[in-house]
């Protein structure tokens, strides 16, 4: 019963990053949808879409400046509502990449792509997964969902290492290839900075539960 | 927003020469808690008792301009006093249990203004007590007095006090200032429950229970209002600098 009025507005600040996050994943699988398809109109939604994943930061900072305000928040309240202003810097930030990767498919033009893109749409669905399930892990405060997500970004970084191996490969024996090579590169680093963004929420939500554990001052 | 269910046009109230309230223009919206806060002396508790014309008792208190309580002048002379209180209800600083039984001070009331049918004075005295959650913890010494009840106790008794007498609005005076903290957040999550059937206007002090149990804040100053808006407004993005160094300490 007791500031049942102040959990009422938690669970509701919860539901929105909920939405938040599912814009992001959207926006992800949408972004490298477009590059894949090379769909301009595609890429112009994701771009347009940036704009509410924006929107939704502004309104959930505002509404915990006020819970802030308003509440005198302490202990885990207080670093529970410190949480979601730094979850939806993250979340916010994803959102430009995946809007970055939507811009990339736009300059990209009518060429064809420098090869089918295989590896970049499974990294992107790993990615996917990684924001799903770090979301969860925030709304169940489950530090082990969460240090398996952290531990899959290296999974992610490899992907990363492999696909700028490839390119490289790509441009050294042909230079007419650089300009198309460079948009994948672009692209698969967009998305290895979203997964990093995924695991800055993880190491958010140890802390949330742990407050003695400062691991993520040390990046 | 539906419109205010009391409003104040043009009010003025004068302790003789002393002009307590200036010019004030507000509305009170209906089913929610407002907060009345600003420094001492600054016209809050006069302007919360202006509302059941409880000023009505101090001598050389003159009023200028309206205040209406259902689109209608409270200071008209048609005005029912008798009705008013009942319809604006109000609960003080201190606890003020009758030196009765739990089960008199509820009765009390419908008694004194002939209200209801003696016979379901018990049905009546139930769901007073279960409305500010205190049936349980009584039900078995309703004819204890209330004076051995802790002061929370007492508070939340003289809140059932006032729901006998079905009003639309609840003055609060200050109604946790005796209360300690764990007893004042009861209390404010009471007034949560009660909101969804009554408008409480509050007076308090204290500037954090204004911000974390009301929907809407006034704040005053030198018998003037200076700010109201929801009360998230108010304590985030003040619209007037004097708001904003009363809430953040800088005055008061």
């Amino acid at each position: 019963m007791l500031r049942e009025h102040f959990r009422q507005e938690l669970r509701q600040l919860e539901q929105e990053l909920l939405k938040m996050g599912k814009r992001v994943i959207t926006a992800v699988r949408e972004s490298v949808g477009a590059l894949q398809a090379l769909d301009v109109e595609r890429a112009r939604h994701v771009i347009a879409d940036d704009e509410v994943i924006n929107g939704c930061r502004a309104e959930i900072e505002e509404k915990t400046i006020q819970l802030i305000a308003t509440q005198q928040p302490v202990a885990s309240d207080l670093r529970e509502l410190i949480a979601f202003l730094d979850l939806i810097v993250n979340l916010e930030r994803m959102g430009d990449h995946a809007k970055g990767i939507a811009q990339i498919a736009q300059m990209h033009g009518s060429q064809p792509l420098l090869k089918p893109l295989i590896d970049i749409p499974r990294m992107a669905e790993r990615v996917c997964a990684m924001i799903e399930d770090s979301l969860q892990a925030f709304l169940t405060r489950d530090i082990d969902l969460a240090q398996a997500v952290i531990e899959r970004d290296n999974e992610i970084d490899k992907f990363h290492e492999r696909i700028l191996g490839e390119l490289l490969s790509f441009m050294l024996h042909d230079p007419e290839a650089i300009r198309r090579a460079t948009f994948l590169i672009w692209a698969a680093h967009n998305m290895e900075r979203i997964a990093d963004r995924a695991t800055n929420i993880c190491e958010r939500i140890r802390f949330l539960v742990n407050p003695d554990d400062k691991t993520f001052f040390h990046p | 927003m539906e419109k205010g269910i009391i409003q104040t046009v043009k009010l003025n109230l004068f302790y003789d020469q002393f002009q307590a309230l200036i010019d004030i223009d507000m509305e009170v919206p209906a089913r929610r808690i407002t907060a009345m806060i600003g420094p001492s002396g600054c016209g809050k508790s006069t302007l919360l008792r202006v509302f059941n014309r409880m000023n009505d008792m101090i001598d050389g208190v003159t009023v200028t301009g309206e205040v209406r309580i259902d689109g209608k002048n409270i200071f008209a002379p048609s005005t029912d006093l008798i009705a008013l209180r009942e319809k604006v209800g109000m609960v003080f600083q201190r606890p003020n249990p009758f030196p009765l039984s739990i089960y008199q001070n509820i009765t009390f009331g419908l008694e004194v203004h002939a209200l209801g049918n003696k016979r379901e004075y018990s049905a009546q005295v139930q769901k007073a007590l279960q409305d500010v959650i205190l049936w349980d913890a009584l039900k078995d010494r309703l004819n204890q007095s209330a004076l051995d009840l802790s002061l929370e106790q007492q508070q939340r008794l003289c809140i059932a006090r006032v729901l006998t007498m079905k009003p639309r609005i609840i003055l609060m005076d200050e109604p946790c200032s005796a209360l300690d903290p764990i007893a004042t957040m009861r209390i404010e999550e009471l007034m949560q429950e009660l909101k969804k059937d009554y408008t409480i206007v509050i007076v308090t002090h204290n500037m954090q229970q204004a911000a974390r149990a009301s929907d809407f804040t006034a704040f005053m100053y030198l018998g003037k209002l200076i700010e109201f808006g929801e009360t998230g407004q108010v304590f985030t993005r003040p619209r007037e600098q004097l708001t904003e160094n009363y809430i953040s300490g800088r005055f008061g």
